[in-house]
């Protein structure tokens, strides 16, 4: 384990929430030198270790703290109680760029900022034209900040916080902005951070983000850390947090899931419109009394309890799975499967095994009937039951696939024109 | 390519390194650090990765003690340079006379007094320009680094709502940026002083640094103090210009304190009381080395003999120079202690 490159203790801070700010002697006096104001706390107790070379990702919702945190993290903000100790070079783009003074030009604030991150003149110098190049503002650099637009503003303020060489990169949602080309450039960068071993907290309102960057999510509510987890497990609650109307987070324990999952019941009876009945309906996945969902690659059976009132040959059994959004991507039944149930009176099971899960992230839902080869439908319970996947990896997207990718070797005349290190590091390769 | 994973996968850990303890003034030490693989200098494209041993530790808490605040800014020396550069570009950007401008308003005001005070209300005092200047040059100082150190944290929100440094050097800046006009007014002076053929005290010279010391940490300490209290209360800016205004007339700059207010005071026994005002031994200071002369003749009436300024020692100016230094290292310290105490919320008050 490396050291801890940003160490959180214990920080609280309390915010007084003015009726209308009075920040003049007379509204002072005619109010009692009181502002009439509500406490408020942004933060409570919040702890929080980045070690070196970490990428720590922090979710909330707006007002849950997170900049806040980032601000205290930053020094800009002083905690009401608690200390934060940052060892190394921090640089930070706080809600939307940094901190330019609008009346110097662009060339003056990289160096202005350049100063207050304690770098000298030279040390600057020799970043200058790098910070330049990155922001793509050539022909604005001696223009004015204060008739930059929004996008150039936070180009610039992304260009010298990546080029001021820091040891921990402080970024609150600028990735957000800016047309997508320059997203990807700043995402390039920061991945190229991670490489270099440096420490990186982002906030940020994209899960995908988080779990395509980060080694870690802590999730944030209402001051609180509610999580700190890996990326996957962090988006789910996050997730989960949002759709809470009430705003308090409640993480299910798996324990209070009822078991079976979901549960139909209907009264056994011979029938002959229905001979088959469907009873009930549960699935399971490995850890499944531990955690409220599965991971990427997991085996998950659906087992489908049924009723025959009537001897019946020749049952089907089907299956659909559905994404959130209810679009059935997949649909299978025992027929396909080559499989042919001839069922006697009485109650079973049939189990559907679905081996190596290739899903990622997500909440979904299944569908089961029972019907005739013919397509006589017997039984059929819609959305009858659902289960969570998450994906311990950093992929994102919908499902995954095994995926190999090689490096060819170069053009003979490219080896040609190649310096000798690179030969050797060819070499050595093999 | 062959991955860079951070070396500090590979140990080079120091012995004893405690997760939570140590860390604080852990710094320094000539160790390994993660990133010092030559893989992920040369990545980075700095020579000084390598340096990375020094990490600097900062601590961000509310209660920062005064000698930390001090240990702080001495480090951002050279911020607070280029802060002084800064301000002054910022200050006549856009303007045509540029710097100029920092000279037209203190000659204006001199050539205001010595019009009134030499023509329509004569004070017959001799080389009246240069005892006036003399006074003036410190004032000026005094005056406009204060006055624009109360709305520097203020008007920089945009750098202090983002960044984290010492905020009391933008009211350090201020007054760097007051001393650079100074030293422009200081040449000024000099070249006053050749043109009116008039020596300065030179026995009395040590007392010009050690007045415009005492002036410059009086000054620091108001402008840390004012500066925070500004965020809170936006009056503060007004409320300074009508406090110096009256100021400046407690100060003996445009009349003579021994041969008009000493008098005066004298009789009542409450010369002390005028010495209260900090900037007057410093003002006397200044004209005793500038002005030079104790005793001349009066312009107004020939046959008259007057003191013009206290017929003292060089120990009985710098003593008070001394005192007046003293009192501004207290301001000093309280506007540090203010400060700290209303700077946790600058970010939220802005």
């Amino acid at each position: 384990m490396s050291e801890v490159a940003v160490d959180v203790k214990d920080i609280s801070k309390r915010f007084r929430l003015a009726q209308g700010k009075y920040n003049s002697l007379k509204e002072r006096v005619i109010h009692g030198m009181r502002t009439p104001s509500e406490e408020f706390w942004a933060l409570n107790k919040v702890s929080l270790q980045v070690r070196e070379g970490e990428t720590v990702g922090i979710l909330g919702r707006n007002g849950s703290g997170k900049s806040t945190l980032l601000k205290c993290i930053c020094g800009v903000l002083q905690p009401t109680s608690g200390e934060v100790v940052v060892r190394g070079k921090l640089a930070g783009l706080l809600e939307l760029g940094a901190g330019f003074q609008q009346d110097l030009t662009g060339r003056e604030n990289i160096y202005l900022n350049g100063s207050l991150l304690g770098m000298s003149k030279k040390e600057v110098d020799k970043v200058f034209d790098a910070i330049v190049d990155f922001s793509e503002l050539e022909e604005f650099i001696d223009g004015q900040v204060k008739f930059y637009s929004s996008g150039m503003y936070v180009r610039l303020g992304f260009a010298v916080a990546v080029n001021v060489d820091p040891d921990i990169l402080v970024i609150d949602e600028v990735l957000a902005v800016g047309d997508e080309r320059f997203q990807r450039k700043c995402i390039d960068r920061v991945k190229s951070f991670q490489r270099e071993g440096r420490t990186i907290l982002l906030v940020t309102h994209s899960p995908d983000q988080v779990r395509s960057i980060c080694d870690r999510a802590v999730v944030l509510s209402h001051g609180d850390v509610v999580i700190e987890a890996l990326p996957g497990e962090a988006v789910r609650i996050f997730r989960e947090g949002l759709l809470e109307e009430e705003g308090t987070l409640l993480v299910p324990l798996p324990d209070e899931e009822p078991e079976p999952r979901s549960s139909v019941t209907t009264p056994p009876g011979p029938d002959v419109e229905h001979p088959v009945r469907i009873t009930y309906i549960a699935h399971t996945y490995p850890r499944f009394e531990e955690v409220a969902y599965m991971s990427t690659g997991d085996t998950l059976t659906i087992g489908v309890g049924y009723h025959a009132s009537i001897a019946t040959n020749d049952v089907v059994f089907s299956l659909e799975l559905r994404d959130s959004d209810g679009n059935c991507f997949m649909r299978t039944a025992t027929d396909i499967l080559d499989l042919r149930f001839d069922l006697p009176v009485g109650p079973g099971l049939v189990n559907f095994f679905l081996d190596d899960i290739p899903l990622l992230d997500g909440s979904f839902t299944y569908s089961v009937g029972v019907l005739s080869p013919g397509g006589v439908l017997y039984d059929w319970r819609d959305s009858a039951g659902s289960f969570e996947v998450m994906c311990p990896g950093k992929a994102t997207g919908f499902i995954t696939m095994p995926v190999r990718a090689s490096l060819l070797p170069p053009e003979p005349e490219a080896i040609a024109q190649m310096a000798p290190e690179e030969l050797a590091h060819l070499e050595s390769q093999g | 390519m062959a991955l860079d994973v951070p070396a500090s996968a590979s140990g080079a850990k120091p012995p004893a390194n405690g997760a939570d303890g140590g860390v604080h003034e852990g710094f320094g030490l000539a160790r390994p650090v993660a990133d010092a693989s030559p893989m992920a200098a040369e990545a980075a494209g700095f020579t000084q990765r390598e340096a990375r041993g020094h990490k600097v530790t900062r601590v961000v808490s509310p209660t920062i003690s005064v000698p930390q605040r001090l240990r702080e800014i001495w480090l951002s020396r050279e911020l607070l340079v280029y802060l002084v550069r800064t301000e002054i570009k910022v200050k006549y950007k856009n303007s045509v006379l540029g710097l100029v401008w920092s000279m037209i308003a203190p000659a204006m005001t001199l050539a205001i007094y010595f019009i009134v005070f030499q023509f329509i209300a004569k004070n017959g005092i001799p080389h009246f320009v240069i005892f006036l200047f003399s006074g003036l040059l410190l004032w000026n100082l005094f005056q406009v680094g204060v006055q624009t150190a109360t709305g520097v944290v203020v008007n920089n929100s945009a750098i202090v709502k983002k960044v984290s440094f010492p905020r009391e050097i933008l009211a350090l800046a201020s007054i760097g940026s007051a001393g650079v006009f100074f030293f422009f007014q200081a040449i000024v002076m000099v070249i006053f002083l050749f043109a009116f053929h008039s020596a300065p005290a030179w026995g009395y010279l040590p007392l010009l640094p050690l007045a415009l010391l005492a002036a410059l940490v009086l000054a620091s300490g108001l402008a840390i103090l004012l500066s925070a209290v500004n965020v809170y209360l936006r009056d503060t800016q007004h409320l300074i210009e009508v406090v110096m205004t009256a100021w400046f007339w407690a100060c003996p700059i445009v009349y003579s304190f021994q041969s008009q207010v000493a008098l005066r005071l004298s009789k009542h026994g409450v010369t002390w009381l005028y010495f209260l005002n900090p900037m007057t031994p410093l003002v006397l200071s200044f004209q005793r080395v500038l002005y030079g002369k104790v005793t001349v003749t009066s312009t107004v009436a020939p046959h008259l003999v007057v003191a013009e300024l206290p017929p003292h020692s060089l120990a009985w100016y710098a003593g008070l120079d001394v005192g007046v230094l003293a009192a501004g290292l207290v301001v000093v310290y309280l506007g540090l202690v203010v400060f700290g105490r209303l700077e946790g919320n600058f970010a939220e008050e802005l």
